[in-house]
């Protein structure tokens, strides 16, 4: 092992130590609740330092199995800072429903260094790696408020449509090996590029690992199991899924498909022009329906999955890829901020038993906790994308994208879409402001800082998005 | 210069302050919020008569601009950039001109989440004033969408029974049409790689074809606003649900966006569309002029009516505006202006007897004259300018639009502007038969109903009065000394006209 190998996996190195020491502090720990918590919360710190010191640098570790780069240091930030998010929402949260279990903490932490190696990713098989390792803290974590039925029930239909999802993973990736006879993502653009591989099969492959990272980051029609476990979970854990897997998952499928298989754009591009379409217009309708505030949310960020997805449907356009790229890392920022936030909202109105999750219990909180409802208010504007909310400005970016690469209908789509998200969103607004009612919240120091710095993360970066995008912009994919 | 100290800067963002003033007070203190928000848009006013000050009439370009980089990054080109000219001079002092008057009708109206309704009112103030100032579409675009967010609450929360409908219905629709205004704005960004609007419109050289789409797609987010038939039933049910304040400013100034757009946007950035599409716009604003004005007669509620009457009026700003010659676009800008103080002034006196008995119906009203003489003049006065009788305001804007568009040469056929002529007609119908059955005839039920409360119907106080002078003092200055007002636009208004001939004489060889 080189330098240069210790270096790029790092960050990931220092979480999975770090949790494991959690992990046997724990089992001499059961006084001192706080102290798992925090100590996860430190060693995340140290990650997200760590990552953040790396961002700039571009080097491949293990033979060009991990390659970090400006794309990998954007996303190792955004899934530390989840992290530490997660953290804090959970904090409370747990204890409240009784759920104050120190593993909570490390499953978190597993999960994340998976989704770090997912951003480094440069070799099928460590992708697939980094999949189940990100997804089976997840799947533990969905089912964390045992012996609670739909907490079960949700675990185990996440670990079903997951382990699902995987196989057909591997299957493209074993496809892929066999079209180009490596599953370095260098080798295989080699491979096509000297007219070597075999393209039918290639398409197949790649084909059928776009279907199993479609279900992780819940395209359309891949989404069915994202309603039943965001609402099963617990509230904290499905704010952190929400977030932390997509990202993953985009993280994949942006760099195995913008890096590696730019030449199956032909092959490819109506499937995903039909993906991304039928993702906003399902997500959005479904959504309206929706009168538990955790469903509305699970069906918005499929939504939200079907906008990121418009940036990867211009994959092969050299042209473009950059800044499609750019768009879709700003636009996960600015749906992490804003979701995290959201979330924090639910969870504060959340009760024992899944009360307290029905739009109907928001009424009044404009009057009673006009801080709370403003919050509620600037992520609720910034999910539909009105200004001035990081929303806006990234589907103002994202929609410049799809525009450059030409494809003016999905553009179109994807703000009639929009209109219709506005109608429940909307509603929202209308139940927390115009109509009376008592809720009940409770509002620890933990949860009051994140909804609050969420909130004003959220329409100050819209108008300071410069830095973040400049940033978002040298995240551009490299294969060495 | 000065960001912050830059009177457009300043003339935009100084609600703002009142916001966060008002942030720190107790909800009870109710009359403490109302002056913090009265005091701030005065001072704004304040500060836009200094601009006003400033204001060369005589220069036909943008002026005080401001422009600094904002989002200038992997190809962006998005700028703070403002300017103000003659086309959006006066829309800015109409803005910061009814505010106040606003906030000073709903002092005894508004009793409900006073500090909430403040706050929204000065927000609301910043994006309209943003919109009228803004140069770079970006920026434009985040004003007029932030503009919904206020208002939508304005509607929602002190609205009438079916507010939320009605808060949702304006939301949507608006939103519909800005959508699509932001594909157009976003393929100008790539294309021409820039946001900046007078670049843009130094640039031109859009091919028609492509012209014709980006102009169909702003229009539709102006044409919403406007309204313009047939895209207008937004605007009624905003309307009447809406409470007094949200009224005046949603005809005074919220409409006025969208016929701004037109002018400020859809005419100069596409020349060649604006000529072609200008006999179909006058043609849909002739429709307006007939439809608004006849359906207003069909009203039994008095908000109802002068909601349908602005459809009818916009319809002649329209007219004005593609007749694409300097005095029509002259006339449309003054008619802007005129709507916004009649139809503004209309929502106050409506609001004002409303808060006494409670009722919008035409029947239950009559006889009112005896027992409120001044509230019966001055809505006769305002019902006049209304109508457009020569010497008040609305006859200058209807006279100036009608010669315009008789001579257009893009409209052209004289028959438009005739056609609109019976919207002149029917506007005097409706009015006189609104003031008729409120003021004439045998008392209605409605004085024994307030009597049965209590005390009996009151006149106007001192505060109502006050709120109403200053509209009817301009409604006097514009109707029979409105030279000062053409001044201050028609260079612009001819810089404008000349460009647009020159693009289009360049499109059709």
């Amino acid at each position: 092992m080189t330098t240069t190998d210790f270096l790029s996996i790092l960050p990931i190195t220092i979480l999975v130590a770090w949790a494991s020491m959690i992990l046997l502090v724990d089992v001499f720990n059961h006084k001192q609740k706080w102290l798992s918590p925090l100590l996860a919360a430190v060693g995340l710190a140290v990650a997200l330092s760590f990552s953040i010191a790396q961002s700039g640098n571009s080097y491949a570790g293990f033979n060009g199995m991990v390659i970090v780069d400006g794309f990998t240091a954007f996303l190792d930030v955004l899934f530390c800072a989840s992290g530490l998010a997660g953290i804090a929402l959970a904090y409370d949260y747990n204890k409240r429903m009784g759920i104050d279990r120190g593993e909570y903490y490390v499953l978190l932490m597993f999960s994340i260094s998976g989704m770090m190696l997912m951003s480094a990713a440069a070799d099928l098989i460590v992708v697939f790696l980094a999949l189940e390792l990100l997804s089976i803290p997840l799947y533990v974590l969905a089912g964390f408020a045992r012996p609670r039925l739909d907490s079960e029930e949700a675990a185990l239909k996440y670990f079903l449509l997951g382990a699902f999802a995987g196989g057909f993973v591997v299957y493209g990736v074993a496809l892929a090996f066999g079209a180009a006879g490596s599953t370095a993502l260098g080798a295989i653009f080699a491979a096509v590029s000297a007219g070597t591989a075999d393209m039918t099969l290639l398409v197949i492959g790649a084909g059928l690992i776009l279907v199993g990272f479609g279900f992780k980051v819940a395209v359309v029609p891949f989404q069915m199991w994202t309603p039943d476990v965001y609402q099963g979970a617990p509230s904290a854990v499905t704010a952190f899924m929400a977030v932390g897997a997509k990202a993953a998952g985009f993280a994949a499928l942006l760099r195995v498909f913008t890096a590696a298989l730019p030449s199956l754009y032909d092959e490819l591009v109506p499937v995903m022009w039909v993906l991304a379409a039928l993702t906003m217009i399902v997500g959005n309708i479904i959504a309206i329906a929706q009168t538990n505030i955790k469903r509305m949310l699970a069906y918005s960020s499929i939504a939200h999955a079907g906008y990121i997805f418009m940036a990867l449907v211009a994959f092969g356009q050299q042209a473009v890829a950059a800044d499609a790229v750019a768009a879709a890392l700003f636009y996960l920022l600015a749906y992490a901020v804003t979701n995290f936030g959201a979330w924090g909202v639910v969870i504060a109105l959340e009760k024992a038993e899944g009360k307290g999750l029905q739009l109907d219990d928001y009424a009044g909180l404009g009057r009673k906790y006009p801080a709370l409802a403003a919050a509620m208010l600037v992520f609720m504007l910034s999910f539909t994308g009105v200004p001035p909310t990081l929303g806006f400005v990234g589907k103002f970016f994202l929609f410049r994208t799809v525009l450059e690469a030409g494809f003016v209908w999905l553009a179109i789509i994807g703000v009639l879409t929009s209109l219709i998200s506005a109608s429940f969103y909307l509603r929202v607004l209308v139940i927390m402001y115009m109509r009376d009612g008592e809720p009940e919240v409770s509002r620890p120091v933990l949860l009051n800082l994140t909804t609050g710095l969420t909130a004003v993360g959220t329409v100050v970066l819209s108008i300071v998005s410069v830095p973040l995008f400049r940033w978002a912009s040298q995240a551009v994919l490299r294969l060495f | 210069m000065n960001l912050v100290l830059h009177p457009l800067t300043l003339v935009t963002f100084f609600p703002l302050l009142g916001v966060l003033v008002l942030l720190f007070f107790q909800p009870e203190r109710k009359n403490a919020q109302r002056w913090t928000a009265l005091i701030t848009s005065l001072i704004t006013f304040g500060i836009s008569l200094w601009l006003l000050a400033d204001f060369d009439a005589k220069n036909p370009d943008l002026q005080m601009t401001i422009n600094l980089p904002w989002i200038q990054v992997a190809g962006w080109n998005i700028s703070y950039a403002m300017g103000v000219d003659g086309l959006s001079i006066l829309l800015v002092l109409l803005t910061t001109f009814l505010t106040p008057i606003s906030i000073l009708s709903t002092w005894t109206a508004v009793e409900e989440r006073v500090k909430d309704f403040m706050l929204f009112f000065l927000l609301l103030e910043v994006g309209m004033t943003g919109v009228f100032l803004a140069q770079d579409l970006f920026l434009f675009y985040i004003f007029w969408e932030f503009t919904l967010v206020p208002m939508y609450f304005l509607i929602g929360i002190w609205g009438g029974p079916n507010r939320m409908y009605a808060a949702i219905k304006f939301f949507l629709y608006t939103m519909a049409g800005s959508l699509l205004m932001l594909l157009a704005i976003l393929w100008l960004g790539i294309y021409q790689n820039t946001f900046s609007v007078p670049e843009l419109i130094a640039r031109g050289g859009i091919p028609a074809n492509i012209q014709l789409w980006l102009f169909l797609a702003f229009a539709a987010a102006f044409a919403i606003k406007v309204p313009m038939w047939p895209l207008h039933s937004w605007l009624p049910d905003a309307h009447v649900e809406a409470p007094t304040a949200g009224s005046v400013i949603l005809a005074g100034v919220l409409l006025k966006m969208g016929t701004y757009g037109f002018v400020r946007f859809n005419i100069p950035l596409f020349p060649a569309a604006a000529v072609k599409a200008a006999p179909w716009m006058a043609l849909l604003a002739v429709i307006g002029i007939i439809y608004g004005a006849a359906v207003s007669y069909a009203q039994k509620d008095i908000k109802k009516l002068v909601a349908y009457s602005s459809v009818s009026h916009l319809g002649f700003v329209m007219l004005g505006l593609f007749a694409l010659n300097p005095q029509g676009i002259q006339g449309g800008i003054l008619q802007m202006i005129n709507h916004g103080l009649s139809t503004g002034a209309l929502f106050l006196l409506v609001g004002m007897i409303y808060e006494q008995t409670h009722t919008r119906d035409f029947d239950v009203y009559g006889g009112l004259w005896k027992l409120m003489p001044v509230y019966g003049t001055l809505t006769l006065i305002v019902a006049l300018s209304s109508m457009g009788l020569p010497g008040l305001n609305g006859f200058v804007g209807e006279f100036t639009i009608l010669l315009g568009a008789f001579g257009s040469k893009a409209i052209g056929s004289p028959w438009f502007a005739g056609l609109s002529a019976i919207g002149v007609i029917l506007a005097a119908v409706y009015m006189l038969y609104m003031f008729q059955k409120m003021f004439l005839g045998p008392q209605g039920s409605v004085v024994a109903e307030v009597e049965k409360h209590g005390h009996g119907i009151k006149d106007l106080n001192w505060r109502e009065i006050i709120t109403l002078v200053p509209i009817l003092v301009f409604i006097f200055w514009i109707g029979l000394y409105p030279k000062p007002f053409f001044a201050l636009m028609a260079p612009a208004v001819d810089k404008l006209v000349a460009a647009v001939q020159m693009a289009a004489n360049v499109a059709m060889h």
